[in-house]
């Protein structure tokens, strides 16, 4: 008897912080990092009595932005709830989130192997605090103690949720969603996203089933409070296999939460069912509904102004320029660099440097495209082509090398592959150490061609 | 003008001898300061006095934010608590000369009803110091019937300021939720709570309701329209006006002895020319089961804050009546009853509210009792929570509907103050205001002062 093979179901939900000037219920700037700590509070932000929040429609309009160019429908209805649990990070004593009404709902996205994801919501919600850790001592005579410190510039920047559905069956996936989410939120310029700071992060739900099982399995591991990416998906790969293993042996695996041990390599319990938090979600009597007449001016104005997203931009170069699938992955990976290169392209056509040739030095010699412009670039590659060879002798010289030398694509040109002669194009420049005029070496190529029996 | 003088004046009278120059506003406070300080302590309705020698003294609900003013909620775990930042109200009434003359007493994060529920004693009610004030806003309403302030602030979630403005003969006005920013009223349960204004006459009310109403960016439940009454429409009379008379509000439970006193309140709107039409509002029986489903729901969360690391003590030290209704409120909302109990709550409250809407299709005001007692015994309910909710019988409704509500002095029961309330629809606060003037105008009842 064959040995079952398994297979992981994933979901993901990833949340990220928004660029927004302030934060998601109050004035204060949103941008915390590095600041000193409790400088960007208020009474709202703090949690104090009588304190109420306010909602930021800017954000509101980036969760939209969100949404939308995941393919989510804007919720008719939509609202605040609150998330009722106890931490020391989260002054109120509750989270203001979407729980029974998220504004985003049903979307999804294609990942590179050609699989979809679907999006289950993309909701709007608050940061909380952030916690220290320290051994301090507090005179010489005192023992080290464990303090903890509380920053509250964290609190209440606005957070999405963005969440899947179980419909990853593999880390790489989940890598290239993440680096897809990623882009997209840059490119959207909602967040920086930068992981390492915590503006992005990724949470996962881990179980498998065996292969071809259409149902989910009856528990999910939620790995939980792991703060860098790579721990995350080492944790999914541990879990992967943990769970496996546990089946093989005829373990029964059963709802909890699992954090990430780096020291040890292996995920451990955080909380069983039975510690599970009990949320007491309940809508937000201090916010009013989302309602749609008003959502409707930010809804037209995201469609209007949104920016061609990553993935169409990527297949655009490759049909509009000729350009390698490869290359225009690499010169879509940022709207910055996507925007450089057409711009070089447009000055590029005027010195007649070919789409090609602009995205090769692009790729290969990587230039800063803080301190570099596209005209430097095109000057750059007219340079090198001066000390062109365009004497029509040394030309023919070297042509007729190249003919000797590729005797199958002289044989496809004359059957009539039209390709043929730009394989012969691209030998007469390598031989040349692309100093051969490349205007001048295709008529030189069909001439000698055509004499040539 | 003599110092005895001074302090009875209505709010308007006070501004306008202000400006007549009949007495300098240190004139002013110090009256008031000197009398506080001798009636203070048998009442102990202020519980935080400020000594300011400018400006118009009122005095505000210790639930509502003062910077630099310690700011208890009435309760002991706050009892360190100095606001860095005021509530809306706060500085709007600062931005019309007002000045804070103390800070008033309450129930504990205004759950109560009698004020007995405080961490700082019970205040007494000034017509007789046996008895309760009401609640929550106990210390508003005895400090403006014993002329302690020109005027108060209160807070109103389940008749807050009605009822103590009823046990005590003072006018007491609970806008339409969202007339009046919330914004630094420490809260009790969200979706209910108004400040509003406790005065001596109905034209102080509505003047008032004019400084504190209005738009703020800070509480986005707030309207952005002004409250403006102009003096002369309040003074328009009630001819031709149709005034209902809910029946449910006359069963079983209202004292017969208040009952008469409000029907001959009813009689006197039918004399100024008032249409009398008995109307019923059919869902009041489930108001009280609905009321406490969904405030203690809010509480839960809303205490959820008071953890013991920000504000020192821990929830230990909370009293009963808050614990016991954080007990209930988490029960409510947990996995498995949120469907049973919040959730049919609050479809249960649009019930309410529907039955308001089609009664003020067929008339312009509902009236009635407050409270269906007079102030009771200190003491006297303390031990029996229900018998205590049972008193906001009449005031819980307009809160789960979010109309405004104008409780109006009518008279005396065995020698102890009754309201007469006035409910109106949403945003109509100067109907109710236009009823409660032409009623007060007629009797003398507001001009009875507690002998104290």
């Amino acid at each position: 008897m064959s040995k079952l093979k398994y297979e992981p179901v994933i979901g993901l939900e990833v949340h990220a912080e928004l660029n927004t000037k302030s934060k998601m219920f109050c004035r204060c700037s949103s941008d915390y990092f590095g600041k000193k700590p409790n400088t960007h509070t208020c009474p709202v932000c703090l949690g104090l009595p009588g304190a109420l929040p306010f909602i930021n429609k800017q954000a509101i309009e980036k969760c939209i932005k969100i949404g939308l160019a995941l393919g989510c429908k804007v919720s008719e209805k939509s609202l605040f709830e609150r998330k009722n649990y106890f931490y020391p990070d989260l002054p109120k004593g509750y989270q203001i989130s979407q729980y029974r009404w998220p504004l985003c709902i049903n979307g999804q996205i294609m990942l590179d192997s050609g699989e979809a994801v679907r999006i289950n919501r993309v909701h709007q919600e608050e940061d909380t605090a952030k916690l220290t850790h320290q051994l301090r001592t507090q005179n010489l005579k005192s023992k080290t103690q464990k303090c903890s410190f509380i920053d509250f510039n964290r609190s209440g920047v606005p957070l999405v949720e963005i969440v899947t559905e179980p419909d990853f069956k593999d880390v790489e996936s989940v890598r290239d969603y993440a680096k897809k989410l990623q882009q997209l939120f840059r490119y959207l310029d909602v967040s920086s996203a930068d992981m390492e700071r915590g503006e992005m992060r990724l949470e996962a739900n881990v179980s498998v089933r065996p292969e071809g099982t259409k149902s989910l399995p009856g528990y999910r591991i939620e790995l939980k409070n792991i703060n860098s990416f790579k721990f995350t998906v080492a944790a999914i790969e541990y879990e992967i296999k943990r769970q496996i293993t546990a089946i093989e042996s005829r373990k029964k695996l059963s709802q909890e939460t699992r954090g990430w041990d780096d020291d040890k390599k292996c995920t451990y319990l955080q909380r069983s069912k039975e510690e599970a938090h009990d949320y007491r979600y309940f809508p937000e009597p201090d916010l009013p509904e989302l309602k749609m007449d008003r959502l409707k001016v930010m809804i037209d104005n995201s469609r209007k102004n949104m920016p061609e997203l990553p993935w169409s931009k990527q297949s655009r170069f490759v049909s509009s320029y000729g350009i390698k699938k490869t290359d225009a992955k690499i010169l879509a990976e940022t709207k910055d660099l996507a925007e450089f290169f057409e711009e070089a392209i447009k000055q590029g056509k005027e010195s007649g440097i070919n789409a090609g040739e602009i995205a090769n030095y692009i790729v290969n010699k990587k230039p800063d495209i803080d301190s570099a412009q596209a005209t430097q670039i095109i000057r750059k590659l007219k340079e090198k082509n001066v000390g062109v060879i365009e004497d029509e002798k040394e030309l023919e010289k070297l042509a007729k090398q190249v003919i000797k030398d590729n005797t199958k694509a002289v044989l496809d040109y004359k059957k009539g592959k039209e390709a043929a002669m730009q394989v012969l194009i691209g030998s007469v420049m390598k031989l040349s150490l692309g100093k051969a005029d490349i205007s001048k070496i295709k008529p030189i190529l069909e001439k000698i061609l055509k004499v040539k029996p | 003008m003599d110092k005895n003088t001074i302090t009875k004046l209505t709010l308007i009278q006070t501004i306008k001898a202000l400006e007549n120059k009949k007495f300098s506003e240190e004139e002013l406070n110090k009256a008031y300061l000197e009398r506080a300080a001798k009636i203070n302590p048998k009442l102990n309705a202020i519980i935080i006095s400020k000594k300011n020698y400018c400006g118009i003294p009122a005095a505000i609900k210790d639930v509502i934010s003062t910077k630099g003013i310690r700011t208890t909620a009435g309760s002991k775990i706050l009892s360190n608590f100095i606001p860095p930042y005021n509530a809306t109200v706060v500085n709007k009434l600062i931005d019309q000369g007002v000045s804070i003359i103390g800070k008033t007493n309450c129930d504990e994060f205004a759950m109560g009803g009698s004020g007995e529920n405080s961490s700082f004693g019970s205040t007494k009610n000034p017509w007789n110091l046996n008895k309760v004030p009401g609640g929550s806003s106990s210390g508003s309403a005895a400090a403006v019937a014993a002329d302690l302030c020109v005027f108060a602030l209160g807070s109103d979630t389940g008749g807050s300021i009605r009822q103590p403005a009823s046990l005590c003969s003072v006018v007491g006005l609970k806008p339409t939720y969202g007339r009046v920013s919330r914004y630094g009223l420490i809260p009790m349960a969200s979706s209910l709570d108004s400040i509003g204004p406790m005065t001596k006459s109905v034209e102080d009310a509505a003047l008032v309701l004019g400084w504190i109403s209005g738009s703020d960016s800070y509480d986005a439940n707030c309207s952005s329209a002004d409250f403006l009454l102009q003096p002369c429409k309040l003074q328009t009379g009630i001819k031709g006006l149709k005034v209902g008379i809910p029946k449910e509000y006359f069963e079983k439970g209202l004292d017969p002895k208040v009952k008469s006193v409000i029907k001959e309140a009813i009689q006197k709107l039918e004399e100024l020319g008032a249409e009398i039409i008995e109307i019923s509002l059919p869902h009041s029986k489930y108001a009280l089961a609905i009321y406490y489903i969904i405030v203690s729901s809010e509480i839960s969360s809303n205490m959820a804050r008071y953890d013991g690391i920000r504000y020192g003590l821990s929830r230990q030290d909370l009293g009963q009546e808050v614990k016991r209704r954080i007990m209930l409120g988490t029960f409510a909302l947990s996995s498995g009853y949120w469907d049973d109990y919040y959730a049919q709550a609050a479809k249960a409250r649009t019930l309410i509210k529907q039955d308001f809407d089609k009664a003020f299709k067929q008339v312009d005001v509902i009236a009635g009792p407050v409270s269906p007692t007079t102030a009771w015994n200190l003491g006297e309910k303390i031990d029996d929570p229900l018998k205590m909710y049972l008193s906001d019988i009449y005031t819980i409704s307009a809160n789960l509907a979010g109309i405004p509500g104008l409780s109006v002095p009518c008279g005396f029961s065995e020698n102890l103050p009754v309201g007469l309330q006035i409910l109106g629809k949403q945003w109509d606060e100067e109907t109710i205001l236009r009823v409660g003037y032409a009623y007060e105008q007629s009797t003398n009842w507001h001009r009875e002062k507690p002998k104290i």
